[in-house]
């Protein structure tokens, strides 16, 4: 009898990483998933998971989704000689596009509020990319605002990848995140937790999910208040909805504290040795909670997260040696 | 009077004003006038004791107050004083 998609996942089980590759945008994907001891001590019976997507080229999960909006774009002919790609981005996209735009040759332009990190603004100008800024009053909606208007204003300049709205964003991890998780877990994960920025990995993830096993929870997580701290998730009810959010894959969502992540985010280094952004902070606290929910009713489960980033990206150099407080 | 920038999240407390000006000689006596003026909205700005929360920046023209005198840095009516907060995701 032939083997069920599902089986055959779990006999695809290739090395974490390849030894050896052609180009940089082959080291995409295939993260290891590292087993959090420490903090699943607080949730006796229960598992907890993360996905190293820092171990991505470029440094964060945005990887995949902007190679495959970008690969997408050159098999359709739209990022033709003289058209640059264009894109709003609080960073770690940023990061990726011009990682991979270098690697592919593709000229790429960012829109990004004028308070993002250094780290940031000094990696994205390392791959040569444009950077325009929008204002750091107005955060990630007033970039994609801006993105609009200059695409408006000369539509032949621009390819707008838009990864609020491209479907490409989501498909990235309905093909590559949840199979991986799938595998690496040997189709145990009950539990899927993650954070919202654009919403594609949590969509597209727990969409895959889903159709492997209906009874895994896809749980999402976002900032409790507009005025947060979370860099990189986003709060929806005073935010540009994205196009691509799908809510009828999440069987749940959590409202995250700032706190509650940055505390976390402290606890990961200091117990775990991952040094990891606020972002995966809040993930971690967020799978914590369903852990902790799963165990004090005496059950069972693997929950599995993601860990977006590494801390350092968040590093401000200087004003670090004068003892930033964050 | 200082002029004061008001981020997008906190803009539903300033009748959806993007500038304010406040009196004050301290960046402290800013805030504590923002709330008499727009209520409810220094607590999303400082924590219960009464500082800065710890992901919220406040800037004096291009400086971050947490190194210079942070709410007690003083303040000039030609001052310009920006609430940043984090940047949402993507």
């Amino acid at each position: 009898m032939l083997p069920t998609g599902r089986e055959q996942l779990l006999t695809d089980l290739r090395p974490a990483r390849a030894v050896r590759t052609d180009s940089i945008v082959d080291l995409v994907g295939n993260t290891p998933l590292v087993r959090l001891h420490h903090i699943e001590r607080d949730a006796p019976g229960v598992e907890i998971w993360a996905k190293c997507e820092f171990c991505n080229p470029a440094g964060s999960v945005k990887d995949r989704a902007a190679l495959r909006i970008v690969r997408d774009a050159l098999e359709r002919g739209l990022l033709r000689p003289g058209v640059r790609l264009i894109d709003s981005t609080s960073g770690n996209t940023g990061i990726a596009y011009a990682m991979v735009g270098a690697a592919l040759g593709v000229p790429v332009t960012l829109v990004m509020p004028e308070n993002v990190s250094a780290p940031r603004k000094q990696v994205t100008t390392a791959y040569g990319v444009e950077i325009v800024y929008s204002s750091p009053m107005e955060g990630s909606d007033g970039a994609i605002r801006l993105a609009h208007e200059l695409v408006e204003r000369e539509p032949d300049r621009w390819h707008y990848a838009d990864q609020y709205k491209n479907p490409n964003n989501p498909l990235a991890h309905y093909h590559t995140t949840a199979p991986e998780i799938w595998q690496q877990t040997g189709g145990r994960v009950t539990h899927f937790v993650t954070g919202i920025g654009t919403s594609g990995t949590v969509v597209g993830t727990s969409r895959r999910l889903h159709e492997l096993d209906p009874a895994i929870r896809c749980i999402a997580i976002q900032p409790d208040d507009a005025m947060h701290g979370l860099e990189g998730m986003k709060h929806l009810p005073s935010s540009i909805v994205p196009a691509i959010y799908d809510p009828s894959v999440l069987d749940d969502t959590i409202w995250m504290p700032t706190d509650e992540g940055w505390d976390m985010a402290e606890r990961l280094a200091k117990e775990e040795g991952l040094f990891v952004g606020h972002s995966s902070g809040g993930n971690v606290a967020g799978a914590l909670r369903v852990a902790k929910q799963l165990s004090a009713e005496g059950r069972r489960g693997v929950v599995v997260t993601i860990l977006c980033d590494r801390g350092d990206r968040y590093f401000v150099p200087l004003r670090w040696e004068k003892r930033y407080l964050w | 009077m200082p002029n004061v920038r008001i981020p997008t999240p906190l803009r539903k407390y300033t009748q959806g004003r993007e500038e304010v000006t406040i009196a004050g000689q301290t960046v402290g006596s800013v805030l504590d006038g923002l709330e008499q003026s727009y209520p409810g909205i220094k607590e999303r700005i400082c924590d219960e004791a009464g500082k800065v929360r710890r992901f919220v920046n406040v800037f004096v023209g291009e400086d971050d107050i947490r190194f210079l005198d942070n709410l007690a840095t003083a303040v000039k009516d030609s001052d310009e004083i920006s609430i940043v907060p984090a940047i949402a995701g993507g």
